[in-house]
């Protein structure tokens, strides 16, 4: 019942800031190139569809390739790191490395290696969003149980089912800690990517590429339109991760709904 | 409680063990102890006396840094198929179905699914857990958790249990309750038993013998034997002779406290 007068609620808000928004651009009648009223951004939207899905399409492969491929070698990573603590002690300090190195520096130099396009931007979205992968999992597989260990070991088990069979599944909320970290980044890190990376020729970039076209064409409400979808598209990635997360834990985890004994 | 002919090898022998560690704490100082096949072993003392130190050593989790232990004649670490250990909590893996950690030790060795299936029904139905069989820890009692935990003790078919304050974090009610169980379970079973526990009535009430350790370092003060009659049941606890026995051992307990 609650959760319905919300959903009501945030609908009438919503309405609300459109009205004010439609007001305010007509009363003061500020020019279309510098604030579009909401018709003109849903004319664009409407108008202007077949490229602006194109567009979308392209910056969601970039991101959804970059982060799926940051999960692989993340959790590859950690694994290495977890069985191995000499070389987690090496190589821990490099992932900090890996946060703090500014991507807007070392786009240019992959752009060198692999030429400007959809390439590039996942591979600059893997390396941004490689980090919290491999610091939240490893954190996870290393922190379990010291009971839990000892009862492998008496029923003599290999260290590959300690690793698969314990410490993975112990991992499994962290890993997807770091997830959802890294899909908020993963579309910035398209879009941002685009900026300087995107594709030369026109019709073939994603987001970002188009947002830099629009602006520099003054088409404002085009502009408006793209960011709507940018949104759309950062909150279908925290979605479907969440829900990827419930299904993953929903079960067994504190963190997950709670779920009432019967 | 020794139905075999007697066995020359002792179950467990600890012969002049000590351990230390890496930071020069002495945990445990000259044991020398034997425990015989069926026998039901407690440990009391103080904290810091060594005593889940000591059940670490008898399962091989940790080496011993003086003397010898062997478990029926063998390095604790040979004789791991003969241990089943039962840790303090009920340590579950929260991400599976008590009937698949249950099963955990016969997957861990490869056994047959079919198999495993049969003796994980059996040892549920022993602890009384058959209904929650498909449920996970987190909607288990304490109660409930811990049974569990000894059904996976038990999948195995374990000649020696070493059991460390299993039963601690209960309510008295439910602790009582599971210590009833316990006995029926190893009265059935004829298990070799070392079981520690802070608490000198559930000693007196479980044991054959109660070993008292004293701290710093970790040494043997005192034995008791309890000669309570079987089976034991609620009603032992209302004896004369149960109450006797667990004044004797509260008394050199805490001799054993004072410095």
């Amino acid at each position: 019942m609650k959760k319905r007068w919300l959903v009501v609620n945030s609908m009438i808000v919503f309405a609300c800031l459109l009205a004010i928004w439609s007001r305010v651009v007509a009363f003061a009648h500020v020019p279309v190139y510098i604030l579009p009223g909401p018709r003109a951004v849903a004319h664009a939207l409407r108008d202007r569809y077949p490229s602006l899905l194109s567009s979308l399409w392209i910056t969601t492969g970039e991101a959804a390739g970059g982060l799926i491929a940051s999960i692989l070698v993340g959790v590859a990573v950690a694994m290495i790191f977890a069985q191995w603590r000499g070389l987690r002690q090496l190589g821990f300090p490099y992932t900090i490395l890996l946060q703090t190195v500014p991507i807007v520096a070392v786009a240019p130099l992959i752009i060198n290696w692999v030429g400007a396009g959809i390439l590039a931007v996942t591979i600059v979205t893997f390396i941004i969003c490689l980090a919290p992968i491999i610091a939240n999992t490893t954190q996870g597989l290393i922190s379990v149980d010291e009971n839990l260990i000892h009862l492998f070991l008496m029923h003599k088990a290999t260290p590959a089912q300690i690793l698969f069979k314990l410490r993975l599944p112990n991992a499994l909320p962290n890993l997807f800690t770091g997830i959802r970290i890294s899909a908020g980044i993963s579309v910035i890190g398209g879009l941002t990517g685009e900026l300087f990376a995107g594709s030369t020729r026109v019709g073939e970039g994603g987001l970002g590429y188009a947002i830099i076209y629009a602006n520099n064409q003054m088409e404002t409400a085009y502009l408006f339109a793209l960011v709507f979808a940018a949104t759309v598209l950062g909150f279908s990635f925290f979605f479907v991760v969440v829900f990827l997360e419930w299904l993953a834990l929903h079960n067994w985890h504190e963190s997950s709904r709670p779920q009432a004994a019967d | 409680m020794v139905t075999e002919t007697k066995e020359s090898i002792p179950e467990i022998a600890l012969e002049g063990v000590s351990k230390r560690y890496r930071n020069a704490a002495v945990a445990l100082e000259g044991i020398s102890l034997t425990v015989d096949r069926g026998e039901f072993v407690t440990f009391l003392g103080p904290s810091g006396c060594g005593k889940s130190t000591l059940l670490k050593l008898v399962s091989g989790l940790s080496p011993v840094s003086e003397g010898r232990v062997r478990v029926n004649g063998m390095t604790p670490e040979n004789a791991r198929d003969l241990i089943s250990f039962i840790f303090q909590d009920a340590t579950l893996l929260p991400w599976r179905t008590v009937e698949h950690n249950v099963g955990l030790g016969m997957e861990l060795e490869h056994a047959a699914g079919a198999a495993r299936k049969e003796r994980v029904a059996r040892m549920l139905d022993l602890v009384s857990l058959s209904h929650v069989a498909k449920r996970y820890p987190r909607q288990l009692s304490g109660g409930m958790k811990m049974r569990a935990s000894i059904a996976r003790a038990l999948v195995s078919r374990p000649r020696i249990l070493l059991m460390d304050e299993p039963f601690a974090a209960l309510d008295e009610m439910t602790r009582d309750r599971l210590n009833e169980e316990l006995l029926r379970l190893y009265e059935e079973q004829k298990w070799t038993v070392l079981f520690v526990t802070h608490s000198v009535a559930e000693a007196v009430f479980l044991s054959t013998r109660v070993v008292i350790l004293a701290a710093h370092p970790g040494r043997v003060a005192h034995e008791i034997k309890v000669d309570l009659p079987w089976p034991r049941t609620a009603k032992t606890r209302e004896s004369k002779a149960y109450e006797e026995q667990v004044t004797q051992a509260s008394r050199l307990l805490r001799g054993v406290y004072q410095p």
